[in-house]
């Protein structure tokens, strides 16, 4: 078993709000550890409209949602907290001492007196093509990703998609496999133009095939496929494939969060308004993923839940400690802790 | 104003007098128009309001703009006349457009 990781405070989601969470808990003095399943802080803002200008935050007339994820990150960078990417949290558990356990989809054990749950919609998991009957080929056949290139070696590899994911495989997995074909509904990209040109030169020297066009069915028996029908723009078209990697984005799935033992309320997990607790003292839920009567799902909602909850955790973690309320402005302290004074 | 008729996958239509300056997903929303989900609620950032605009009216509504065209990747059953209903702003000219809800939403 891997050793635990102690902290103060771990915080399930690092989207803006449990983000923000560390600031707050940070000017009290907790350490925060944060896991995701993305590859980088920022939660739907990040994955979903970085681009995008948000009109709502207090004091920023606009701002583009990947420049208030960077300025989040700035703000808390004095209280170094811990991150692990690309691990989704599988489990959580009471210990006997009255602390927690979180486990990762790897293995990793983090061990706390208190657990925030930031997880907004849930965990960013790749969608799935609505092409018929495609379960029965998934994890034999069809990879939402690539764990191991070596599985793709020798095989007729299929992949679908215009983003950079589907570029990048396609260009890596073209050595190793025994034929390669990228499809995607029209001759443009949403990806790197460098890529998309080694694509295309490699198409010229015959090295893969590019169909334009859209996977309607696919062929093959017990998980193993064998080919996939393409509507193209002349009709339909049969392609050899024994590996297919569709790349259709990401959606938010509730995930592992529904098992354990919280109370939820329509997919989200119930809280009181006072600090943000579940119905299991020492878990809370902060953000897009709570509920309480009169709920909002804007960002700053989640910025104020934070601020709440952060009392609250600390008088788990310093039992009898006195918290004197202290402005960021006039407080020497406070100030010392943020590398101002 | 204009008069919007959404063609439901089953086959119900549904006559909506829709605001200029709305857009065509937020009026389908408003009257529960079955199979559009619009997840995003506008942003074009989800392709849950995939829409087929009846051929009579392609070229008044008009092509899709590089950001939608690159959140079309992510729809099922693309074709030349999908557009993302969100995108689709109302105004006197499409008094009488017709648009179909695809068989489903990604
Ligand atoms: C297009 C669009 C426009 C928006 N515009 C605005 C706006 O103008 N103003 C506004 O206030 N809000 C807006 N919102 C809403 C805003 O983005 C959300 O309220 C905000 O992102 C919620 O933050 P969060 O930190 O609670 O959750 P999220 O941002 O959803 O982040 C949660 C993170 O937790 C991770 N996670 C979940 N479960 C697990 C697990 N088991 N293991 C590991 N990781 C996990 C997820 O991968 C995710 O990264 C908009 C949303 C969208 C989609
Ligand atoms: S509502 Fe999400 S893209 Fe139109």
């Amino acid at each position: 078993m891997a050793e635990p990781v102690r902290t103060d405070v771990v915080i399930i989601g690092a989207g803006p709000v449990g983000l923000f969470a560390v600031f707050e808990l940070g000017l009290l003095d907790l350490k925060c550890h944060l896991i995701d399943i993305l590859d980088r802080p920022g939660g739907q803002c990040a994955e979903l409209y970085p681009e995008k200008p948000i009109y709502d935050i207090p004091a920023w007339p606009t701002i583009s949602a990947q420049g208030l994820v960077d300025r989040l990150m700035e703000q808390i960078a004095p209280f170094r907290p811990g991150f692990t990417f690309n691990r989704m949290v599988a489990g959580l558990e009471k210990l006997e001492d009255g602390s927690f356990r979180v486990t990762t989809d790897e293995g990793e054990i983090f061990e706390a007196p208190v657990v925030v749950v930031a997880a907004g919609g849930g965990s960013f998991q790749p969608k799935r093509p609505p092409i018929p009957g495609i379960e029965a080929f998934e994890g034999e056949s069809i990879f939402y990703s690539v764990r191991r290139m070596e599985e793709f070696r020798g095989h007729d590899v299929l992949i679908v998609g215009g983003g950079d994911s589907a570029l990048d495989w396609t260009l890596n997995l073209q050595p190793l496999a025994r034929s390669m074909t990228l499809v995607h509904r029209r001759p443009e990209f949403r990806a790197a133009p460098d890529s998309v040109n080694k694509m295309y030169a490699l198409q010229e020297t015959g090295g893969l095939e590019f169909q334009i066009g859209q996977v309607t069915a696919l062929k093959g028996e017990g998980g193993r496929l064998e080919a996939a029908v393409v509507k193209g723009p002349d009709g339909d078209v049969e392609i050899a494939a024994t590996r297919m990697l569709p790349f259709f984005g990401l959606t938010m799935k509730l995930g592992p969060i529904a098992d354990w033992g919280l109370n939820l309320h329509e997919n989200l997990i119930e809280v009181d308004t006072e600090k943000f607790e579940s119905n299991v003292p020492g878990i809370f839920a902060i953000g897009d993923i709570n509920w309480y009567p009169g709920k909002l799902k804007l960002i700053l909602s989640g910025f104020h839940e934070a601020a709440l909850m952060s009392q609250a955790a600390k008088r788990i973690v310093s039992p009898g400690e006195r918290i004197v309320f202290q402005y960021t402005t006039s407080s020497t302290k406070l100030q010392k802790k943020l590398g101002v004074a | 104003m204009a008069k919007i008729t959404y063609v439901a996958f089953d086959g119900t239509r549904f006559d909506v007098e829709a605001e200029d300056g709305s857009t065509v997903m937020e009026n389908a929303i408003r009257n529960g128009v079955p199979g559009i989900e619009a997840e995003c609620g506008g942003a074009c950032a989800c392709a849950t309001c995939h829409v087929y605009v009846d051929e009579a009216w392609t070229d008044v509504v008009g092509e899709p703009e590089a950001m939608e065209e690159d959140m079309l990747d992510f729809a099922y059953d693309v074709r030349p006349n999908s557009r993302l209903s969100c995108q689709i702003r109302v105004s006197d000219a499409l008094d009488g457009l017709v648009v179909t809800v695809p068989e489903r939403q990604g």
